[in-house]
C-alpha cells in the first residue's frame, strides 16, 4: 500500500460513543477540537490554521441528531445535518424562514455533512443558522465534565468566532421559541456568488394583530458586524403600527447605524447599505406573505 | 509515533480494509491507497467542488472528511459511472454536449449531478444550475454542462 499524503498537522483521532466517554475527554484532553460536519473545521485543519493535539469527532454520538416539536418550541440536536433540516416536514411547518436561510448555507454537497451546531459553534459572523438563532431568541444546551448549563442567545454571541462554549464543554441541543400562529417572515442575503458567504443579511419575524398593526417584530441582520446584530431599539418602537414604506425605512436606517466590519474587498460603507438593502428586502417579504395570508 | 486506524469499506461495491493515518483526508486515502485517481483535488477546503463524491448516497466533498470517518460508509466515486468503452448515460451526455474541456473538474461536476438527479428525476434548469453552482469550472462556462443534464433527463427510459 503507498502511503497517502497527509495536509492536516498530526492529532490523536478520538470518536466517542456515548455523553460519559465524550465528557471524560474533555475533562482530560488539552488542546482539543471537536469536529461535527467539519465544513469549517475540515478546511481550517487542512490549510493548518488549527493544529489541535486531539480532535474529538462527534459523528459517531448517539443521539445527538434530531428535530423534536413541543407545543412552545422546537428543539434541534447539535449534529442534526444542515440537509436534514432542509427536507425536515417540521422545519418547514414551524420554522419555513430556516428552510429559506438554508438554501444559502453553501451547497448541497457541503449541507449533507454540515450540522447546526457546529455553525452555532465555529460562527462566522456571515453564517445563516447563528443569525436564525439569534433572530429566535434561542436558548444553547451545553455539557461537559462540570455538568449541564442553558446559554441565552444572548450571552452564546461572545465574539469573532467566539462562542460561550468553554474548551470543555459541548453544545448538545439548540431551542427555538415558535411565534404565534400566522406570523410571517422574511429573508434576504446578498453574496457575490452563490453559496458564498454573505457580504450582508437579514431575517425578520413579524406576529400581527388585526391583519395589518405589528404586535412583536424580531430583525436580525447578518454578515455586517463580528456577530449577528439584532435592532432591538427599532422592533420595540415599531409595535403597534403599521409597518409602511416608513416603517420599513426606520428599520432600514437602523441598519445603516450598525458598526460594520471592513475588509479589502468590501468597506463598511457598503456592508452597511447593503445591510440597509437586505432589512427593507426581508420586511417587505413579511409584509408580502401577511398579505398573501389575510 | 502517528494515529492510525484500521478501516473497512466499500467504494464502487468492492469491499476495503486498509490501515490509515487518521489525519488523512478521504479524497487523498481514495486517490493515494486506493489508487483511484479519477477523484481531483482542486481546493481542499470545499469550495471548488472537484472532489465531490457520493458516501452512503450524498454527495459529500471528500476532502472535508477524514477517510477513517468512512469507516463502514457505501462509497461512490467517478470510476463507478461508466468506462472509456462504456460511458454512463451522463457521461456520454457531457461527451456530445461539449461539457468538459480540460476535465479537472468533471468527476466532481458527474458526481454532484448523478446525486442531484436521484434525488431529483425531473428538475428545471434554474435547478441544475443551483445543484452545479458548488462545482467550479473554468473552460466551458456551464453551458454545455446544462444541456448536457438536460440531454441525459430527456435520454431516460419513462419510469413505469
Amino acid at each position: 500500500m503507498s502511503e497517502s499524503p497527509v495536509k492536516p498537522a498530526p492529532f490523536t483521532y478520538h470518536d466517542p460513543r456515548s455523553r460519559a466517554e465524550l465528557h471524560d475527554l474533555l475533562a482530560c484532553l488539552e488542546n482539543t477540537k471537536l469536529l461535527a460536519g467539519g465544513q469549517s473545521l475540515m478546511p481550517m485543519l487542512n490549510m493548518r490554521i488549527v493544529a489541535p493535539d486531539h480532535l474529538i469527532d462527534l459523528n459517531r454520538m448517539p443521539g445527538m441528531a434530531g428535530i423534536a416539536v413541543a407545543e412552545n418550541h422546537i428543539r434541534i440536536g447539535a449534529m442534526t445535518r444542515q440537509a436534514d433540516l432542509h427536507d425536515s416536514a417540521e422545519i418547514g411547518n414551524h420554522l419555513p424562514i430556516m428552510v429559506k436561510a438554508l438554501d444559502h448555507v453553501g451547497h448541497f454537497q457541503t449541507r449533507s455533512r454540515g450540522t447546526i451546531g457546529g455553525s452555532c459553534c465555529h460562527l462566522d459572523p456571515a453564517a445563516e443558522l447563528p443569525a436564525l438563532c439569534a433572530l429566535y431568541d434561542a436558548e444553547f444546551d451545553i455539557s461537559g465534565p462540570n455538568g449541564a448549563r442553558k446559554v441565552t442567545a444572548r450571552d452564546w454571541f461572545q465574539d469573532y468566532l467566539q462562542s460561550a462554549l468553554a474548551e470543555n464543554e459541548v453544545l448538545d441541543s439548540i431551542r427555538l421559541p415558535l411565534w404565534p400562529a400566522g406570523t410571517t417572515y422574511g429573508f434576504s442575503e446578498y453574496a457575490r456568488r452563490s453559496g458564498d458567504f454573505a457580504i450582508a443579511g437579514a431575517g425578520v419575524l413579524v406576529a400581527w394583530q388585526n391583519a395589518d398593526i405589528i404586535k412583536r417584530l424580531a430583525v436580525v441582520v447578518f454578515g455586517v458586524a463580528s456577530q449577528p446584530i439584532r435592532l432591538r431599539a427599532i422592533e420595540r418602537d415599531l409595535v403597534g403600527t403599521r409597518l409602511d414604506a416608513e416603517a420599513i425605512r426606520a428599520a432600514a436606517d437602523a441598519a445603516k447605524r450598525i458598526e460594520a466590519m471592513s475588509d479589502p474587498y468590501v468597506s463598511s460603507d457598503y456592508r452597511r447599505r447593503l445591510a440597509a438593502v437586505t432589512v427593507e428586502r426581508a420586511l417587505r417579504a413579511a409584509v408580502q406573505r401577511a398579505e398573501q395570508l389575510a | 509515533m502517528s494515529d492510525t486506524r484500521r478501516i473497512t469499506l466499500r467504494v464502487n461495491g468492492k469491499p476495503h480494509t486498509a490501515d490509515v493515518e487518521t489525519r488523512v483526508h478521504l479524497a487523498d486515502f481514495l486517490r493515494g491507497s486506493l489508487g483511484l485517481t479519477g477523484t481531483h483535488l482542486g481546493c481542499e477546503h470545499g469550495v471548488c467542488g472537484a472532489c465531490t463524491i457520493i458516501v452512503d448516497g450524498r454527495a459529500v466533498r471528500s476532502c472535508l472528511m477524514l477517510a477513517v470517518q468512512a469507516d463502514g460508509a457505501e462509497i461512490e466515486t467517478v470510476e463507478s459511472l461508466g468506462a472509456a468503452d462504456a460511458l454512463s448515460p451522463l457521461q456520454k451526455a457531457f461527451s456530445t454536449h461539449h461539457a468538459l474541456q480540460c476535465g479537472f473538474c468533471t468527476p466532481g461536476m458527474l458526481m454532484s449531478l448523478e446525486a442531484f438527479l436521484r434525488a431529483n428525476p425531473q428538475p428545471s434548469e434554474a435547478d441544475i444550475r443551483e445543484a452545479i453552482s458548488g462545482n467550479i469550472c473554468r473552460c466551458t462556462g456551464y453551458q454545455g454542462i446544462v444541456e448536457a443534464a438536460l440531454a441525459a433527463i430527456a435520454a431516460r427510459e419513462p419510469t413505469q
